[in-house]
């Protein structure tokens, strides 16, 4: 790759220019009238560099409905194959399931999530990986803002010293203390239902202090 | 488009009716289709006269209470699987009843306009909506009437089961798991096969046709007083023949001919007569678990539960039960001891159940402990579980093993009790967290330490301790427990001031002007807290006074109030008077609880009438009072 092109003013392709222009309508302030949208991404590993996403789930809650047929999943062609990755997700690299261009994945998901909240679990994680692939096709970084429900999660403990706060709460772990069914768990999209229903249920829990708006959420 | 979460909503779907009858292409296609929504406890799914949505509902997790608003009576309970909302996909009208989340739930919604040409193309499917919708159940916690609408006869469980007019309509709930034996087998069999299903009755089949019945009643009359040996056959003691009915029978039906004939089983087959299949058969227990709540039937069927997710509708009997006795005016000491023995074998059945689960016995003994106000058994309504779990010491090689172990059964236990209603502690004061899960060495060892270094943490967590109850397991170790803490405390006598001077922490009640003191912020701004600000003072002046005495085998607060009244004849009016207030606001915090579906801990004092306002207004001078004994006996004045 040449350089020096980089340091030029890209020409964007229209795909992005759409997805950029959603930015321009200001977004709603209260959480009744936002879409969420909640993402997972399955990968190869875990190196933003080295490692491919092979799977993006995904689903919007708005009004606290998940609508099934606005669900958002795609399976990504990918040379490159993590075998350890793999006993977790289970995805073939010659498997059956009709699969896309990386391109055309980042295509199909600007134009699914537009200017929403992007909610995930570990959000950095997938928010790198979506960056990185943006990234390889010399396209900037999502402009979306976004929670981590692993850390929305420490805003519902008690302030006590009796407990002592973890780093992080893994989906798992959250899952079981909500009490949410963990069927699907590694597939990309029942992982992103996992995390919209603990977001929902964490939501619930902030809703206690009154008028929760989305800036509260966020940081 | 299908995808893994429609695939996910598909395999929920196909085990209920009506959409278990659907073919999976159907299914699929409707699956695509459904909102799932999340709605918080209390929330309201629709209203009364308002216009029909374009959806039916299906409860996917948790639970949705049909009320009847102008009444405030709930209609119907909905559980898991359960439908409701029909009445837009059947008769095109507004709502007749509001819908509520009784609970945090997580609902399906079907989208009508594709529903709809698939119920009439579908005969089965149709008959049973048309059912679903028109059918009026008495209980509506019946497992074989889900999901009813009709709101006709609304349930009022505050009434005695003898008030409810008895109707003709409603069917008879029966065993579909027939026990059998046949005519060959020996009553030693029998009766090892009748203790293992626990059941007071099996059929004795031949060729799949009832032949004979043995009750314990023939077990009693013709084994016990020796007219048969225990080698003999079913053949020789049967009751013979079978009186048997039709499974249409209602549940006047049945009681009517189980008082004709005096017995205390029925049989039921597919015509009714002995000459088909056997299809059920009706015990005098499930005739009154149809009939109402009564404490013993409770307690029967919850040990017969073998899943700890069919104990909930016995708990929300419970909370019938409870209501019931409220409204009666039964005597709060009373109440508090039968609800708390049901609360008990509720989590000694999870705890047993949990034990089935694990792939080995426990490799030591132990006590599962519960503590707080269920250890005082002075919790009547869902609150927070908090528990711990003692076991044996073990060699120092094994203790990594063996506390693995009981970490994993506690995990169970708790995700049981969280299943049947009680949230988990958000303290993380639980048996699942290794912090409260130790052999008794380890629990010596720990509260050793809160009572020598006594900082306000360790006051609140030893407080916690000296109030626990044995629900399960060895209660050894539990009061070797004790026996080391009070050795311990006699050792620290500076203890007790620290213990005196947490009881005095909480918030006072009223304001120097004698208005109520109510919350500033947060959820529950402007609501009193009864239990902080009410209950707790008492609570932890009882704990602390007795104590001093080195009594500990009374948890109960208002008995411990009693106690302190035998054991200072001095101070009789003012502990007598303590040991009162304690029941009038457990009284007063279950009633809040059960009128508002919460745990009844803040109040909203504009919804209290002048005289509960007085009522509770003379308990705070009490508090008072004690909270000055307290003072004065520690001398804390001067610290």
């Amino acid at each position: 790759m040449f350089k020096f092109f980089k340091k030029n003013t890209p020409i964007l392709p229209d795909f992005w220019t759409l997805y950029a222009n959603t930015f321009k309508t200001t977004m709603p302030e209260d959480l009744e009238s936002t879409t969420f949208i909640v993402l997972d991404t399955e990968t190869t590993g875990f190196d933003y560099t080295d490692d491919r996403m092979l799977s993006i789930g995904a689903v919007a809650v708005y009004q606290q409905t998940i609508a099934v047929n606005k669900g958002f999943e795609i399976y990504i062609k990918q040379e490159v194959y993590g075998k350890e990755a793999a006993k977790i997700h289970g995805i073939l690299k010659h498997g059956t399931i009709p699969k896309v261009s990386e391109l055309d994945a980042l295509k199909m998901l600007l134009s699914y999530i537009g200017n929403k909240t992007i909610i995930a679990h570990h959000a950095i994680f997938d928010i790198q990986m979506i960056n990185k692939a943006l990234a390889r096709h010399h396209l900037p970084a999502l402009k979306n803002k976004h929670i981590d429900t692993s850390q929305l999660y420490k805003k519902t403990l008690l302030k006590s010293n009796l407990i002592t706060k973890k780093e992080h709460y893994s989906l798992d772990e959250l899952a079981d203390k909500f009490n949410i069914s963990k069927k699907d768990r590694h597939t990309a999209m029942g992982d992103a239902y996992i995390t919209a229903i603990l977001f929902l249920k964490i939501l619930s829990k902030l809703k206690e202090k009154k008028n929760l708006r989305i800036k509260d959420l966020l940081d | 488009m299908k995808n893994t979460i429609s695939q996910r909503v598909a395999d929920f779907l196909k085990n209920y009716p009506p959409f278990n009858g659907l073919n999976t292409s159907d299914l699929e296609r409707l699956s695509e289709q459904v909102s799932i929504i999340y709605k918080e406890k209390g929330s309201v799914i629709f209203t009364e006269k308002e216009e029909g949505h374009s959806f039916f509902y299906l409860v996917h997790k948790g639970a949705v209470s049909l009320y009847k608003k102008t009444t405030n009576d709930i209609v119907d309970i909905c559980d898991e699987g359960d439908i409701f909302g029909l009445r837009p996909l059947m008769a095109n009208e507004n709502y007749e009843l509001e819908a509520k989340a009784h609970e945090e739930s997580i609902i399906y919604a079907i989208p009508i306009a594709l529903f709809k040409p698939l119920a009439l193309e579908n005969k089965v499917i149709g008959n049973f909506l048309i059912e679903s919708f028109a059918s009026n159940t008495r209980n509506p916690y019946s497992k074989s009437h889900r999901g009813k609408l009709y709101s006709e006869a609304p349930i009022d469980p505050s009434k005695e089961a003898s008030e409810i007019p008895l109707t003709d309509l409603q069917s008879v709930q029966f065993s579909k798991n027939i026990v059998s034996c046949s005519p060959a087998t020996t009553i030693k069999q029998v009766a090892e096969i009748m203790t293992s299903k626990n059941i007071g009755a099996i059929l004795v089949l031949e060729d799949k046709l009832p032949i004979g019945i043995i009750t314990d009643k023939d077990l009693r009359n013709k084994i016990g007083t020796g007219m048969f040996p225990i080698t003999a056959t079913a053949a020789k003691i049967m009751t013979s023949p079978v009186i048997t009915y039709p499974k249409s029978m209602t549940i006047t039906q049945a009681q009517m001919a189980m008082m004709k004939s005096g017995i205390s089983h029925l049989c039921l087959t597919k015509d009714g007569t002995v000459n088909s299949k056997v299809v059920g058969i009706v015990s005098k227990h499930d005739v009154m678990v149809s009939l109402g709540n009564n404490p013993a039937v409770l307690i029967k069927a919850i040990k017969r539960v073998k899943k700890i997710k069919h104990l909930k509708p016995i708990r929300h009997s419970i909370m019938g039960l409870l209501s019931g006795y409220l409204e009666g005016n039964i005597p709060m000491t009373i109440i508090s001891k039968i609800i708390a023995e049901l609360n008990d074998a509720c989590m000694k059945q999870v705890v047993e159940l949990s034990l089935e689960k694990m792939s080995t016995p426990p490799p030591v003994k132990f006590a599962w402990l519960a503590l707080g106000s269920q250890g005082r058994s002075e919790q009547m309504l869902h609150t927070d579980q908090d528990n711990a779990l003692i076991f044996g010491d073990v060699e120092e090689e094994a203790l990594p093993k063996t506390t693995t172990y009981f970490l994993k059964l506690s995990k169970l236990v708790t995700k049981g009790l969280h299943d049947m209603g009680y949230e988990y502690c958000p303290a993380d004061m639980m048996a699942s967290n290794p912090k409260w899960c130790l052999s008794l060495k380890e629990w010596k060892e720990m509260t050793s330490h809160w009572i020598i270094n006594p900082g306000i943490d360790e006051v609140l967590l030893s407080s916690i301790f000296f109030d626990y109850n044995v629900v399960y397991g060895e209660p050894k170790l539990a009061n070797e427990l004790s026996e080391h803490i009070f050795y311990s405390v006699k050792k620290y006598p500076i203890f007790f001031l620290h213990l005196a001077k947490g009881a005095l922490q909480n918030p006072s009640p009223t304001g120097f002007f004698r208005q109520f003191l109510v919350e500033q912020d947060g959820d529950h701004k402007d609501e009193f807290d009864v239990k902080s600000r009410a209950l707790r003072p008492l609570t932890d002046a009882a704990r602390v006074l007795l104590l001093s005495h080195h009594i500990k085998a009374i948890n109960n607060t208002s008995e411990r109030f009693e106690k302190l009244a035998e054991l200072e004849p001095n101070n009789k009016e003012i502990y007598l008077a303590c040991s009162y207030a304690a029941k009038a606001l457990l009284k007063f915090r279950t009633k809040q609880g059960i009128q508002n579906n919460s745990s009844g801990r803040f109040i909203d004092l504009n919804s209290l009438s002048k005289e509960e306002k007085m009522k509770l207004k003379r308990t705070f001078k009490t508090i008072k009072d004690i909270q000055e004994l307290v003072s004065h006996r520690f001398q804390l004045k001067s610290m």
